[in-house]
């Protein structure tokens, strides 16, 4: 009996091997997605350009302009006419222009004194793009308030992930997603070929029991998915400083058990899906698509309308997106996330059930 | 040894409201070529799949290579070989590993699994195609590489579903010299087809029309009882009474 399993096992990594270009794909979509979304796509907001109006350039005025110039975040454009302001922006020339009153030395000294003044300082953002003019917003303030070290009223203070890195939010949200279109689609499009092909018929009519079919089909994508892991993990950890302070044990552990659920998920399409297209269509448009809105990956679970909102908890990736922030990016201990590992092996089990009686009944 | 290879009585298979196979009852001998025939929708495919012990009988008895079809059916598939209409092997592995495979599958050791190997090679002279895929193969090879796959395992009875369809006649006619040839070595063959000169071929056919089985006998028999000059037009007789298929 052993032998006709390997021989099973042999048949599907030659199936696998034999497509040399699906297989660097599936091998390089993970490397290409984290570098993508570690180093080109980024929520922060870099080299915003920034110009000053003021009507002289006095010492306070010249040390936020060497400020500006000094921040990675800001390109400091120089001083313009308070004419030129609209043109500029217009031109999309600058993103943000800061003008300072002509009255900005005395109010400052006055402000200092703890006389109540008005506002001394405008930002003018153009807002096209209301991301960058949010984030813009937020950092010009940060760093124009903090020249004004006396009034600081508000202290602002980023728990996790102080730099706001985005790799650290995409991470997670990466490895949801990658092992579910991994698992989950490939298993279930090689399981539909064989039925389109006919060659399962012939399988069902040998000696060997159907369970071993289907886990023989699954063995190499697991092993695939396992190289997948350790190169998201290097890349996270060397390439993109992702701190893994939880411990990389209960992130493997964990990953594994999502990898066990895809694979359940993808036998589940394949009960379902009588052809190739079918079974594509199936884990691309209704799994992947509302994983990717429902999960947190992209969006907030909290902005969602009430009637949505029991959604996402039936959402697999949901759990694991929110595990492994906790594990890589909090850094808590694997005690922090037994009640997602809980869930994920519930969910596992109960795709595992639906499948094998679906598949049964199929037979039949 | 038991002389007949396939027995059933009144076996009968329900779908709802619906009788795919009503009370079909014949027998097989050992080293008989028993061709199986039927419109589209007869019921062929369901009763073939009861014989291999894929679907469970409604109700009747029978029994394969001495196997219960009720009770057995894993018992059965072991000792059975199964081909079908559409390509049964693996495109994208090679011929050689195709045979290995499906030697696993049968519980073949790796003595027996080479020793089995090489036979089939030099039977389909093939040796030098040894590591070429499967795919890239000329349709002929395919067909006759398949069906010594199908029997690897030496199996007592092979079934094979419309295993010429949609193949040329030349290469029809080389299949069917294969067929006899393992019919002399004492295998017994279940054929079903789409084409009434292979039914020439057989030693016994069986007729089935609505899920029945309306005439069962040597073809040159069949032809004397319905006075037909053909296979083909024995055929049509028995089909024009149809009530389903196409």
């Amino acid at each position: 009996m052993k032998q006709k399993f390997s021989s099973f096992i042999k048949k599907e990594s030659l199936h696998i091997l034999r497509d040399v270009r699906t297989m660097m794909i599936v091998l390089l979509i993970p490397v290409v997605l984290m570098i993508l979304f570690g180093f080109a796509i980024s929520t922060e907001v870099n080299n915003l350009n920034v110009a000053i109006v003021a009507s002289n350039h006095s010492e306070s005025v010249r040390q936020v302009a060497d400020k500006l110039s000094a921040n990675p975040y800001f390109s400091f454009l120089g001083y313009i006419d308070n004419s030129d302001i609209d043109i500029k922006l217009r031109k999309g020339e600058v993103d943000a222009i800061i003008v300072f009153d002509k009255d900005y030395d005395r109010l400052l000294s006055q402000r200092s004194q703890g006389v109540d003044t008005p506002p001394a300082i405008q930002f003018i953002f153009d807002a096209s793009n209301t991301n960058i003019a949010q984030t813009g917003a937020a950092y010009l303030q940060n760093v124009i308030s903090s020249d004004l070290t006396h009034q600081e009223m508000l202290n602002l203070h980023l728990l996790y992930n102080p730099q706001m890195k985005s790799a650290y939010n995409f991470v997670p949200g990466i490895m949801g997603l990658i092992f579910i279109l991994i698992c989950a689609m490939m298993t279930s499009v090689s399981i539909v070929r064989e039925k389109e092909v006919g060659t399962l018929e012939v399988l069902l009519v040998s000696p060997v029991r159907p369970i071993k079919i289907i886990l023989a089909k699954m063995v190499p994508y697991f092993l695939i998915s396992c190289i997948n892991l350790a190169t998201i993990l290097l890349i996270a950890r060397y390439l993109l400083d992702v701190p893994m302070s939880g411990g990389m044990g209960g992130i493997i552990t964990i990953s594994i058990i999502y990898l066990i659920l895809s694979l359940m998920l993808g036998l589940l399409i394949s009960t379902i899906a009588s052809s190739q297209v079918i079974a594509l269509l199936v884990s691309a448009m209704v799994m992947m698509l509302p994983m990717m809105m429902l999960s947190g990956m992209v969006f907030p679970i909290e902005n969602l309308p009430t009637v949505l909102k029991p959604l996402p908890y039936i959402v697999p990736a949901r759990w694991y997106i929110e595990a492994i922030r906790k594990l890589m990016i909090m850094g808590l201990p694997f005690s922090a996330v037994l009640k997602e590992v809980g869930i994920l092996i519930f969910m596992t089990f109960a795709f595992m059930g639906i499948a094998l009686k679906n598949f049964k009944n199929r037979l039949e | 040894m038991n002389n007949t290879v396939i027995s059933v009585k009144g076996l009968t298979k329900r779908f709802g409201d619906f009788t795919a196979v009503n009370c079909i009852s014949f027998d097989v001998k050992r080293g008989e070529i028993f061709g199986f025939l039927g419109a589209n929708g007869a019921g062929k495919t369901t009763a073939m799949r009861m014989l291999c012990g894929l679907s469970y009988p409604t109700s009747g008895s029978g029994t394969v290579v001495g196997f219960d079809v009720t009770r057995e059916g894993e018992k059965i598939k072991r000792h059975i070989g199964y081909m079908s209409q559409r390509f049964s092997l693996y495109n994208d592995l090679t011929v050689w590993e195709n045979i290995r495979l499906f030697a696993g599958i049968y519980g073949l050791s790796k003595a027996e699994t080479i020793e089995r190997a090489n036979e089939i090679l030099a039977r389909l002279d093939i040796t030098s195609e040894r590591d070429t895929l499967v795919g890239s193969l000329p349709l002929g090879w395919k067909q006759k590489l398949s069906f010594a796959v199908a029997t690897i395992h030496r199996p007592e009875l092979v079934f094979l579903d419309e295993p010429t369809g949609g193949v040329d006649p030349i290469t029809r006619r080389q299949f069917w010299e294969m067929i006899y040839e393992a019919a002399d070595n004492g295998t017994s063959i279940f054929v079903t087809t789409h084409y009434m000169d292979e039914a020439e071929y057989c030693s016994r056919v069986s007729i089935m029309v609505d899920g029945e089985v309306r005439a069962i006998d040597t073809p040159t028999r069949l032809k004397e009882q319905f006075a037909a000059e053909s296979m083909d037009e024995v055929f049509r007789i028995l089909a024009r009474g149809a009530k389903r298929g196409d």
